[in-house]
Parts: structure tokens; C-alpha cells; sequence
């Protein structure tokens, strides 16, 4: 499930979702919730903005999974990311993971989590006091997925 | 074909899409030559070694072909999640 959206939404009924999906299989769901905090490429920030690709973005975000289904053994996979203006505190990014073991759930959640940071075409501006700005991709980011190699379900297949 | 671009591109453009009569098929590195001639700021903001570039909403390179049915987008580096 793949769902772009300004709306909140609710780490629970996510949750429960994936709970309920697959049931007598599941063993582990991994979940992540990313929020705005105060401080990103500058200090004091007080809000965001996120722009998107409308279809694109929809389309990475299934490549990805499509990826992490193929690498690990997945029962079902939700992500969802809004766009708009975000308040700080408030949640940015969802990514819920169910399989039958712990550590396939875990790498999945972290693998889906890092190539929708490098790959989504979604564009983050940081609201500072009296200006905007647009936030610089960062090389820490590429870097992060070097640890998923050049193996079964990355780009480099 | 319709043209599209995001985020800091399309505000220091001023335009978020545009029609371009594309007359024969070429290539993406065409297409942003011909757009790098409108002079500035587009000459130096379609640059293709920081630009990103899609057709038809998967990711594609200066060399991608091109016809007019399609749908072309420039943007910078993603920064969600």
C-alpha cells in the first residue's frame, strides 16, 4: 500500500492494517514514523514544505518495494508520505513492514527507508523565522546505501 | 510534449509546466539545449551534470529518446522522508 497524502495519519491504524493482513503468517512488523524537527540543513527551523511528483513518486516508491520483496521475505509493506506544510513534531513519513522473522522485517523497513530518501521524487523546504529554503540532498544519504551492496534487490542488479 | 519541473527549478524558472513543440524525435540532451539557449536563468539552471530528468515518470539520462508523446520533467536531487 502506497499512499501520498497531506492528511495526517495514524500510527495505529497502520498498524493495525498490517496486523490484519496475512495474520496466521505474520511473525514480526517493523514500523518507522519520520517527523519535523527544529533543526535540518539550518538551526531554528520552524516548519516545512514538501513538494512532489504526482505518479512518479507513487511509481519509485513501488520500485522499492518491489525490491524488498524480492530481497527478503515480506508479507506486506505500507508506506505512506505526505506533502504539503508540516508544523514541527508533526509526522512526515510512515513505512510498516510485516513478515514471518524479526530481522527480515528490520533490513526491510531500514532498506525501503533509505533508497525513498535517494529516490522518491519528493523535495523538502525548510521554513525558517523570515525565510525558506530548499533543503540540500545530502552525500550521507548516497552513502547509506552502500550497505545494501550491489546484491539481489538493489539498483545494481 | 509537456514539460515539467519541481521544486527549486521551478521556482527560480517561474513555471511549473510548458508545451514544447517537438517537431522530429531527438534526445534529452537536445531538448535541454534548446531550452539553454532561452539564456538565463535557464542556461545555467539546466545544466545536465546537477539536473535530474525524467520521461514518462522513470528516471532517464541525457542520451534518453524522446518523441512527442511524451512527458518530460526536470528536477533537483529528492529530499524527502
Amino acid at each position: 500500500m502506497i499512499r501520498i497524502q497531506t492528511e495526517d495519519f495514524s500510527l495505529d491504524a497502520e498498524y493495525q492494517a498490517l496486523r490484519n493482513n496475512q495474520t496466521s503468517k505474520t511473525g514480526a512488523i517493523c514500523t518507522f514514523t519520520g517527523l519535523v524537527r527544529d533543526f535540518g540543513d539550518a538551526e531554528s527551523v520552524e516548519g516545512i514544505c514538501l513538494e512532489h511528483y504526482p505518479g512518479m513518486t507513487e511509481k519509485c516508491l513501488q520500485h522499492i518495494i518491489d525490491r524488498a520483496k524480492n530481497r527478503w521475505q515480506l508479507n506486506a509493506v505500507s508506506v505512506i508520505h505526505r506533502v504539503g506544510e508540516l508544523a514541527l513534531g508533526e509526522q512526515i513519513v510512515f513505512v510498516g513492514v510485516s513478515s514471518a522473522h524479526r530481522k527480515d522485517a528490520f533490513e526491510a523497513c531500514e532498506f525501503i527507508m533509505d533508497y525513498l530518501k535517494s529516490e522518491a521524487t519528493i523535495w523538502k523546504k525548510e521554513k525558517l523565522k523570515d525565510k525558506t529554503f530548499w533543503v540540500k540532498a545530502k552525500q550521507s544519504d548516497q552513502q547509506s546505501l552502500t550497505k545494501w551492496g550491489q546484491g539481489k534487490g538493489t539498483n545494481g542488479e | 510534449m509537456n514539460i515539467l519541473y519541481f521544486a527549486s527549478l521551478r521556482e527560480r524558472l517561474g513555471l511549473d509546466q510548458e508545451h514544447w513543440p517537438a517537431p522530429h524525435p531527438g534526445t534529452l540532451r537536445e531538448l535541454l539545449a534548446a531550452l539553454r539557449e532561452r539564456g538565463e536563468p535557464w542556461q545555467s539552471l539546466l545544466n545536465d551534470d546537477t539536473v535530474l530528468m525524467a520521461v514518462n515518470q522513470e528516471i532517464a539520462s541525457p542520451d534518453t529518446a524522446i518523441d512527442p508523446e511524451d512527458e518530460v520533467a526536470f528536477f533537483p536531487p529528492v529530499t524527502g522522508g
